[in-house]
């Protein structure tokens, strides 16, 4: 196994590329593109989750990409350990769901979506696995190439805007992470992480280059103060996009962070409390933003951000059970945040609208959204049986072990704010009784986004009395007899499946807890990355 | 040192523009921030294998580092990627931000230009691809903003199709749903 494998990664990066190509060539046929997909993101899933079992032992799979055998500090080294095999596992899983929640509300039938995705896939896996600072910077634009697209695309569709802020902040992130690249080349004449191992911990003038890196990162993992932007672009987009984003940029960023401190820093404890201070400020603001936020995913986006403070006190403490509860944390929020945003956006797809006035008595109406909400929202907030209990039962229990109480008092305090941010869309969306005008609008938003056909199938489903007149007339035929709008069950699949694994993730947390030990034992000594890159 | 005269040069240039409302003069200061951030990589190839502090690896020779040069021209075609990603920004969408004033924003002078002939300034999606298709630059007119979704008179004749298809569907790319339904039944029919 350890044998074959290594050769076969750079098949993650090349799959998807070559799929979204043929995918982009596919004009006219809607459902091979649907087919291509899936079946990319799911041969991706079992190749990952391929990975984790290989992984689980601790071993460190490298590969030289394109076997330069008589210069072999220049090949680009692809790595795999459990850490990055896991966040893998979980972005496939996220793809999957999404696409199949961007299938239910017709936007993949977009022509790009489906390519878009994949070539997003393609990056997402090189920037995971490559050992090389500036192919992480090419992966990370891979990446982002895409995800311009799939934002102005679907925010255009919406009618709302955010890509210019997307794009201005990301192209600045990524400008200051190449100068960043510049110097630590400059500086340590390679950019090849196994053999920066503990440079920046020697060297001052490497640790510079080195800071500007991670600040450049850390634009792209929306961490306080420079959080701004991600809470401004990922409500402006569909639901399915956001879900997708949500699980992949920001923690792409998160993992390069963890990855690079525990390398080119080697866990140094001197720069510990910057982390630990701008984690803190992270859970608390992004907490206390969502208070001010009036539509479902504008407040899960601030908490997002809260989230991403959460996971980053791992990286701030850098102890066996801080990396643990961390890379726990990290796999965790992926799965909850994707599911909230897919149980909101279900809702919001369907009722045309994500504001919280302007819905109620969802719990009765779709009780089965109801459930899957419940169950993201307890998980994410931190309750029990869910696996968000566990996540920030251990980072709590990892920061007392350091004896870092104000940390540990403000993971406290924020998770009272997040059970009552998730209160508020449940009694604002669930409870209570709906507005008059839910039906009107979600009949014109339906109307709007999918035209009469769609409408006049799902209404005649329910009433086959009905007859279809102008916009006008249907509505009042539809509001005076049954109710004819309702969450179709194939865009509540995807939520209730993320939702079942957080579920599966709290009762079954051992393994989980046992893979991110592994993760963490690989982070604390990174010479078994360093010897597998360069026996490699 | 007269690279990092220019870097810095360039830097300095590069946030002034970025503090300009207004998509374009952004986009200019990004187009410098990256000149300044491939110099910076120019530099290190040149001048850290001479003998400059920080680093004792003279004996790697005394020609330049090719490799800078390979990271160099990766970022010129990203960065000038990007570049013309976000000039099509400026010109088809407006109102996400406070950059620039209605009056004066590009997609306001160009439509402004086109009102005499509105149907002369669609743009061909199906070549543009997904930026045309993303910013529902096929539509622009002064009257009707760029993301203006509301159905006009062919998009509601349409959606009596067969298929329920978004009003908009045009502006995704250039399949028909006739043409493709007929296509499609009998290649994949049995894959599903």
């Amino acid at each position: 196994m350890e044998e074959i494998l290594p050769p076969l990664l750079p098949l993650l990066v090349g799959i998807p590329l070559l799929m979204g190509a043929l995918g982009a060539a596919l004009r006219k046929s809607k459902r091979a593109r649907h087919i291509i997909s899936l079946g990319t993101l799911s041969a991706l899933l079992a190749f990952s989750i391929l990975l984790v079992i290989a992984t689980h032992d601790g071993t460190v799979l490298a590969h030289r990409v394109g076997f330069w055998d008589f210069a072999p500090q220049i090949a680009i080294p692809f790595v795999v350990d459990a850490l990055n095999s896991l966040v893998l596992m979980i972005i496939c899983i996220l793809g999957i769901t999404s696409v199949m929640f961007a299938m239910a509300t017709h936007e993949a039938r977009a022509r790009f979506y489906h390519p878009f995705v994949l070539i997003l896939m393609a990056g997402v896996a090189g920037a995971l696995m490559t050992g090389d600072i500036f192919n992480l910077f090419v992966f990370i634009e891979v990446m982002l190439l895409p995800s311009y697209g799939l934002l102005a695309m679907m925010g255009a569709k919406l009618g709302a805007h955010g890509a210019r802020i997307y794009v201005s902040v990301n192209l600045l992130a990524s400008t200051l992470l190449l100068f960043g690249i510049g110097l630590v080349y400059a500086t340590a004449g390679t950019v090849n992480l196994a053999e920066l191992h503990g440079r920046a911990a020697e060297d001052p003038a490497i640790a510079v280059g080195a800071a500007v890196v991670l600040t450049a990162i850390s634009i792209k993992a929306a961490v306080v103060p420079v959080h701004g932007w991600l809470t401004r672009t990922y409500p402006m987009t569909s639901p399915a996009v956001t879900a997708l984003f949500s699980g992949i940029h920001t923690k792409v960023s998160i993992y390069a962070i963890y990855r690079i401190y525990s390398v080119m820093f080697d866990g140094d404890d001197r720069f510990l409390w910057i982390a630990l201070l701008v984690t803190s400020l992270t859970m608390l603001i992004g907490v206390l933003g969502a208070i001010g936020e009036k539509t479902t995913r504008s407040i899960l986006v601030f908490h997002m951000i809260s989230q991403i403070g959460y996971i980053l006190i791992g990286v701030g403490l850098f102890t066996g059970l801080g990396l643990t509860a961390g890379i726990f944390y990290l796999l965790h929020h992926m799965i909850v945040k994707a599911s909230l945003f897919l149980s909101t956006g279900a809702i919001e797809e369907t009722y045309g609208t994500g504001e919280i006035d302007k819905l109620g008595g969802m719990a009765k109406r779709e009780p089965l959204i109801a459930a899957t909400f419940m169950i993201a929202a307890l998980s994410l907030a931190g309750l029990p049986p869910f696996s968000g209990f566990v996540a920030k039962f251990s980072i709590i229990q990892a920061t007392l072990e350091q004896a870092h109480y104000w940390v540990a008092a403000v993971a406290v305090l924020v998770s009272v704010f997040t059970l009552l941010s998730m209160l508020k869309i449940w009694v604002g969306v669930f409870m209570g009784k709906p507005p008059e005008d839910l039906e009107d609008r979600a009949l014109s938003y339906q109307e709007r986004m999918h035209g009469k056909r769609y409408l006049r199938v799902q209404a005649q489903a329910e009433n086959p009395t009905l007859t279809i007149g102008p916009p006008t007339a249907t509505m009042s035929a539809v509001l005076s007899g049954e109710r004819a709008v309702k969450v179709p069950m194939k865009l509540i699949i995807p939520g209730a499946i993320l939702a079942a694994i957080t579920v599966f993730f709290g009762l079954g947390a051992e393994l989980l807890m046992m893979l991110s030990e592994t993760a963490a034992e690989n982070l604390l000594n990174p010479q078994d990355y360093v010897e597998a890159v360069i026996n490699s | 040192m007269s690279i990092a005269i220019a870097v810095g040069m360039l830097t300095a240039a590069a946030v002034y523009l970025f503090m300009q409302r207004g998509m374009v003069r952004i986009v200019l200061g990004f187009v410098l921030a990256s000149h300044a951030a491939n110099l910076l990589l120019f530099a290190a190839g040149n001048t850290a294998y001479r003998g400059v502090p920080y680093i004792f690896t003279s004996e790697y020779g005394e020609g330049g580092d090719p490799l800078p040069q390979a990271f160099v021209l990766t970022a010129i075609v990203i960065a000038f990627s990007i570049t013309m990603f976000m000039v099509t920004l400026a010109i088809t969408t407006t109102g996400d931000d406070d950059t620039e004033d209605e009056e004066e924003s590009p997609a306001k002078v160009l439509t402004a230009a086109d009102t005499n002939d509105v149907t002369s300034a669609k743009v061909d999606t199906s070549s543009t691809g997904a930026v045309a298709a993303g910013t529902g630059g096929a539509d622009a007119s002064p009257e009707s903003p760029v993301h203006d979704f509301e159905p006009t008179e062919s998009d509601v004749a349409g959606l009596d199709d067969d298929v329920a298809e978004a009003p908009n569907a045009d502006s995704f790319g250039d399949e028909t749903p006739t043409a493709e339904t007929e296509n499609e039944t009998p290649k994949d029919g049995g894959e599903k």
